[in-house]
């Protein structure tokens, strides 16, 4: 008996695998795991699919053969049947032994991914994850440094996570490296993720993260990026990042004519172009800029290019509903705008 | 028996609340909706359990600052004492005394507007003394809003039974009325109930500590 | 009865249900209200299908969409589910136990205009400056960071409404534990009035957080409290165990009503008694149970940490075994039995495989670690829809279909009905059953669009072209109570012919007595019974007498209306000075109408006897 169910199990979370995959792009779908946790949450995503068709089968061939068998064909009455105890022990006692069959890797894998004791350990990458109404602020803590909308990753091994929220509730999520923590403006929330080298070679070495609660017009819109690296890749950008500890000077002469426009025009105030922890996060109010030359999208989900820098900076609000940035600058020129984003697309840290 | 007949000492049963199906209803319900009750002030008791001593900063009045227990002590012994007091009068309702019975509601009014006029002085204590308002902390805002629950449904009971003391001034008991007072008293009691939690939960905790 | 035949004037029609505390005709106002608000939510969903149907869609901006999406949510489960499954609750619930009215007729009308003014003052939103738009869960930190009135009015709505959901369940429970006539002991009662009575029981012990929760919210938005204000030591996280100490009940109060209509149908159209009846009780009551210990369930991401998640996520599994109990004794009953596929037989076949398919995504919900990616996705809006729509809407369609005659005396057309029934089954399935991956694939829930290149645009597609299928299917359901209403064709006591119990051995629609003798109950299924042994009408439990019945009265709708001023009052007072005033004179308005109550003696009316002896020579019974 027992083997019986467990061949029949198999074939369905085969059947179920065949149906999954090929569901959503590789970059921003938990049907395509790309790290430990994902695939732990995967594998339990099928094994519950394939317990719950099995449930469904039964209750779908019983359901056809009534429908096929007992259909009214005269007046006769039915004999009036009380019910049957062995019938209902036995759909009281399958189903309990179904549920112990998936509460067990539930409870194990609840307890394995709130595992945090790696954190302090020598050379752990941890993030401080801090989110405000529409972006992300990603701070090293061990590095000092600080950026935002674009996490760099090292593959292959654990990154400790402390969430939390400047403003309103908001959730951070990355649907193919493992689900989702909220971030609350209570306190800070913690927990570990993992990318598979391999499987982030696959999805272009780029995941879609985003904003999974509520949080306003915008919230369609919160979303950032996670670019994965190697180890050695990793630590060079750190470098770089730690390297710019004044405003780096612009090469061309529109993008030191951007640099005065950003300073002019009060772009400084709120968006930091050194990475240095060093200011307190309250102070921190726009995204970091440090290595804005770097991303690949801007404010999270535009290409990143000079057209559409100059899209996002002449009308945020067109971009983003509701955005904290619409209004808190004059409006800017044409050329100011062409400056602006040469000098943007400068400001780079592994070059 | 009928909701209108006229009864008299010899003819009013024992428990003359529970006599018709209106009554037995009225009962029901009102049981039901204590334990609703009940419900209601447990969450708020949570919340305030969640909230002690929860306040901005340094500066702010926290628990064992700001309770007194000889007045709190006072207002316990007011507000038990007026739950006893409807006691007798639910006692000679029973007994087809309207006018004991009155006699016993109003004594249990005028001991519960003692507890009430308590329950103002003690408010007004902390705000004017210790800055302890209902906005100036979450902790203040949780205090206000248990305790503030609670003095409103004694100012409710104290409208309640005031009035069916006022509209029945000159009326003898009826089956029709008897319901009512009960329900009156029984209100009380679970007011004075909640006050005893009030007491342990805020005051005696906040006091220890 | 003459009054009743008696062709009357708008205005004395509108005067009576006004005043009305007929446990019959408050059905009929729920019907008419809940069924208003019901088609405002399902406009409101087209509007969110029909923005998400392409990416970068600018139908609807992105405020504007989170006002018609919180809209939704809450019209339909407050304004819509509710009242509807209240209305077939009254209609029916006195007359299967043998009742002449409910424990409090005037209770009753005022829990509905609580309700409808509610309703009506949520609704207004939208003429008053926009519509509430942090979801229908409203979590505390976006919805006191949201600007306007917008909020207000969701809280102030509720809450009023609120008092009225609570004042119903209490009395459904009184009427249930006290009005049951002679031989209707409680193992023999009707499963309909089985899950009424555990779902009032929630809603007894449910709505009060749901209450305290939304005093906090409307304290810290008008009068100045902390509860929720991170900075002052508030707690944003206590508005989310409240509410969904709150809202995950609120699942099975809907839901266990639904299953008790389901039961009605299906033993109904099977022409079999119910099978397994006794383990159908213990599994509601169980469910009600189970459904306070399971919140958190909501809150796997909120950071509860391990040891709660994995608490939560086994006892939330513990509810699929008495869920499961009932899909099998449904099953069993119509094994063997005769089998009419009538338009609430229909919906009945549909939901089983649907609910099934609900309740299995709901246990995969529930493994903890897996929810983290469930959770906020698009797969969570595919599974409530499964269990709403396809377990408590379905409900409500097919008890519409099954008790319209008994309500109006006049059968829905049939095979309009069966169209309804599949164009609704078709969209219903088509719309949410590819949301499940949608939400795996990436999509977070209440986004107002989504970005090309993710691969989500022909999953989206799908669903708005599934949801216009409902939309038809809605469409020819009211053209179908259109045509039935204006042929109004009179059907006797039992029109479907397999009636079960005591509401189908009175005339249709029943007087306003309801029995004139009250009936004796013989067993389970008390009017099968008797039909099987070849009587027509119940045996009375007791002689021809006087009936007491109580008089109707304008005072609830005052008191409710009192409460709608005085909301008006409260929310404006921090802004004009005209707010406080109106404050007080609402509450002076509800509190001296209750004072009148209280005060002014009410004895009602008799019925005599002669005039009952009279009815019979016109021929009431039909």
């Amino acid at each position: 008996m027992k083997r019986f169910t467990s061949w029949r199990l198999f074939l369905l979370s085969a059947l179920v695998t065949f149906l999954l995959s090929g569901c959503g792009e590789p970059y921003v779908s938990a049907l395509k795991p790309a790290g430990e946790v994902a695939q732990k949450q995967y594998e339990l995503i099928l094994l519950s699919t394939a317990i719950m068709i099995l449930v469904i089968l039964v209750v779908t061939v019983l359901f056809v053969i009534v429908l096929i068998r007992f259909r009214r064909k005269d007046d006769r009455i039915p004999e009036q049947v009380e019910g049957n105890t062995k019938l209902e022990i036995i759909w009281t006692v399958i189903p309990i032994i179904l549920l112990l069959i998936l509460a067990i890797p539930t409870v194990k894998g609840t307890f394995a991914l709130a595992d945090m004791s790696g954190t302090d350990k020598e050379g752990a990458v941890v993030v401080n994850v801090r989110a405000s109404l529409y972006w992300w602020e990603f701070e090293y803590p061990n590095e000092g440094i600080v950026t935002s909308q674009e996490l760099v990753l090292p593959t292959d091994e654990r990154i400790y996570f402390h969430v939390t929220a400047s403003d309103v509730k908001h959730s951070f999520w990355i649907p193919a490296l493992g689900g989702k923590l909220d971030t609350n403006p209570d306190n800070v929330n913690s927990f570990w993720l993992e990318i598979d080298s391999e499987a982030a070679e696959e999805a272009g070495n780029l995941f879609y993260g985003k904003c999974a609660e509520l949080c306003g017009p915008s919230h369609a819109l919160m979303d950032f990026k996670v670019r994965a690296v190697s180890r050695e890749e990793y630590e060079r950008w750190v470098e770089g990042m730690k390297a710019v500890t004044e405003p780096k000077e612009p090469e061309t002469a529109l993008a030191k004519k951007g640099q005065e426009v950003f300073n002019e025009k009060g772009c400084i105030s709120c968006h930091a172009v050194t990475a240095a922890n060093t200011a307190p996060a309250e102070a921190r109010i726009g995204p970091n800029l440090t290595d804005f030359g770097e991303r690949a999208f801007v404010a999270g989900i535009l290409e990143n290019n000079r057209e559409e820098i100059k899209r996002w900076l002449r009308n945020p609000e067109k971009v983003k509903p509701a955005n904290k940035m619409t209004g808190t600058y004059e409006p800017l020129t044409e050329e100011e705008l062409e400056a602006l984003a040469e000098y943007l697309m400068s400001l780079k840290v592994t070059e | 028996m009928q909701i209108q007949e006229k009864l008299s000492f010899e003819t009013w049963p024992a428990a003359p609340e529970k006599e018709t199906l209106e009554g037995q209803n009225k009962v029901l319900g009102f049981w039901l909706f204590l334990g609703g009750e009940t419900v209601l002030f447990a969450t708020l008791f949570a919340t305030y359990l969640a909230l002690k001593d929860s306040v901005p900063g340094p500066g702010h009045a926290l628990a064992k600052d700001l309770f007194s227990m000889p007045l709190v002590f006072l207002m316990t012994m007011l507000l038990l004492t007026s739950s006893l007091t409807s006691v007798y009068a639910i006692y000679h309702m029973k007994n087809f005394n309207a006018k004991k019975m009155k006699f016993w509601f109003v004594v249990t009014v005028l001991l519960g507007l003692g507890f009430l006029a308590c329950e103002i002085y003690e408010f007004n204590h902390y705000v004017r003394d210790f800055n302890h308002t209902f906005s100036s902390s979450a902790f203040g805002s949780a205090f206000y809003t248990l305790v503030g629950f609670h003095g409103a449904h004694v100012i409710f009971g104290l409208g309640w039974i005031t009035g069916l003391v006022v509209r029945n001034w000159r009326r003898e008991l009826s089956l029709y009325t008897a319901p009512k007072f009960y329900l009156a008293s029984l209100y009380w009691h679970f007011i004075d109930v909640v006050w005893v939690f009030i007491f342990s939960v805020v005051y005696l905790m906040g006091m220890v500590g | 009865m003459s009054s009743y035949a008696q062709k009357r004037g708008f205005l004395a029609t509108l005067w009576d249900y006004l005043t009305t505390v007929d446990h019959k005709k408050i059905a009929v106002l729920y019907l008419v209200a809940g069924g208003f608000f019901f088609v405002l939510g399902g406009i409101e969903a087209i509007l969110i299908r029909v923005q998400l149907a392409v990416p970068n869609n600018d139908f609807l901006s992105a405020d504007m969409f989170n006002q018609v999406m919180t809209m939704h949510g809450t019209t339909m489960i407050f304004f819509a589910a509710m009242p509807l499954l209240f209305a077939l609750m009254n209609a029916v619930l006195p007359l299967q136990i043998g009742a002449r009215d409910v424990a409090f007729p005037f209770v009753n009308a005022l829990g509905f205009w609580m309700f409808f003014f509610g309703g009506i003052f949520l609704n207004l939103s939208w003429f008053l400056g926009g519509a509430p738009d942090a979801g229908w869960t409203s979590y505390a930190s976006l919805s006191l960071a949201s600007e306007g009135k917008r909020i207000d009015f969701y809280t102030l709505g509720i809450q009023i409404s609120g008092f009225g959901t609570l004042m119903a369940g209490i009395n459904f429970l009184v009427t249930i534990i006290n009005m049951r006539t002679t031989g209707m002991t409680f193992m023999r009662m009707p499963m309909f009035t089985w899950t009424t009575f555990v779902a009032s029981a929630l809603i007894l012990f449910a709505f009060p957080p749901l209450t305290i929760s939304i005093f906090f919210l409307i304290f810290d938005r008008l009068f100045g409290s902390q509860f929720f204000n991170v900075e002052m030591g508030g707690n944003t996280i206590i508005w989310e165990h409240l509410f969904w100490i709150f809202g995950h009940p609120e699942v099975y109060i809907l839901v266990l009503p639904a299953f008790g209509i389901f039961s009605e149908v299906i033993s109904i159209f099977s022409r079999k008694r119910l099978f397994g009846y006794a383990s159908m009780v213990f599994a509601t009551v169980l469910i009600g149970f189970l459904g306070f210990m399971v919140w958190a369930h909501h809150m796997f991401t909120t950071g509860l940490g391990p040891i709660a998640n994995a608490i939560f996520a086994v006892a939330t599994m513990a509810i699929a075994v008495p869920t499961g109990i009932k899909i099998f004794n449904w099953l069993l009953t119509m094994w063997g039995g005769s089998i009419k596929l009538t338009t609430p037989m229909l919906y009945a076949l549909g939901f089983i495989p649907s609910f099934v398919i609900g309740g299995v995504t709901g246990i995969m919900n529930a493994a903890s670690m897996a929810d983290y990616q469930y959770h906020d996705t698009y797969f969570v809006v595919g599974h409530f829809h499964y269990t709403i729509l396809g377990g408590v809407v379905f409900a409500i369609l097919a008890g519409l279909h099954l008790y319209w005659p008994k309500m109006f005396g006049t059968m829905l057309n049939e095979t309009l009905g069966k169209i309804t029934f599949w164009l609704f089954f078709i969209g219903f399935h088509l719309t949410f059953f590819v949301q499940h991956f949608l939400g795996l694939m990436g999509m977070p829930r209440r986004t107002y669009t989504f970005l090309e290149g993710q691969g989500l645009e022909t999953g989206n597609m799908v669903s708005s072209i599934g949801a216009a299928f409902m939309a038809v299917g809605a469409i020819v359901l009211v053209i179908n109570i259109i045509i039935t209403s204006v042929k109004n064709q009179k059907v006797g006591n039992d029109p479907w012919e397999d009636g079960r119990t005591l509401e189908w051995s009175v005339s249709s629609p029943p007087p306003h007595y309801n029995f004139k003798q009250l009936p004796l109950v013989r067993g389970i299924d008390a009017y099968w019974i008797e039909k099987m042994e070849g009587r027509k009408e119940m045996t009375p439990a007791e002689p021809l007498g006087d009936i007491h019945m109580p008089n109707s009265s304008f005072i609830p709708f005052m008191i409710s209306f009192g409460l709608f001023v005085a909301a008006f009052g409260a929310m404006y007072r921090p802004d004009y000075s005209w707010g406080l005033p109106v404050l007080v004179g609402g509450l002076v308005i509800t509190f001296g109408s209750m004072l009148i109550r209280s005060l002014k003696d009410d004895h009602g009316h008799y019925i005599k006897k002669e005039e009952l002896m009279d009815d019979s020579d016109k021929g009431v019974q039909a």
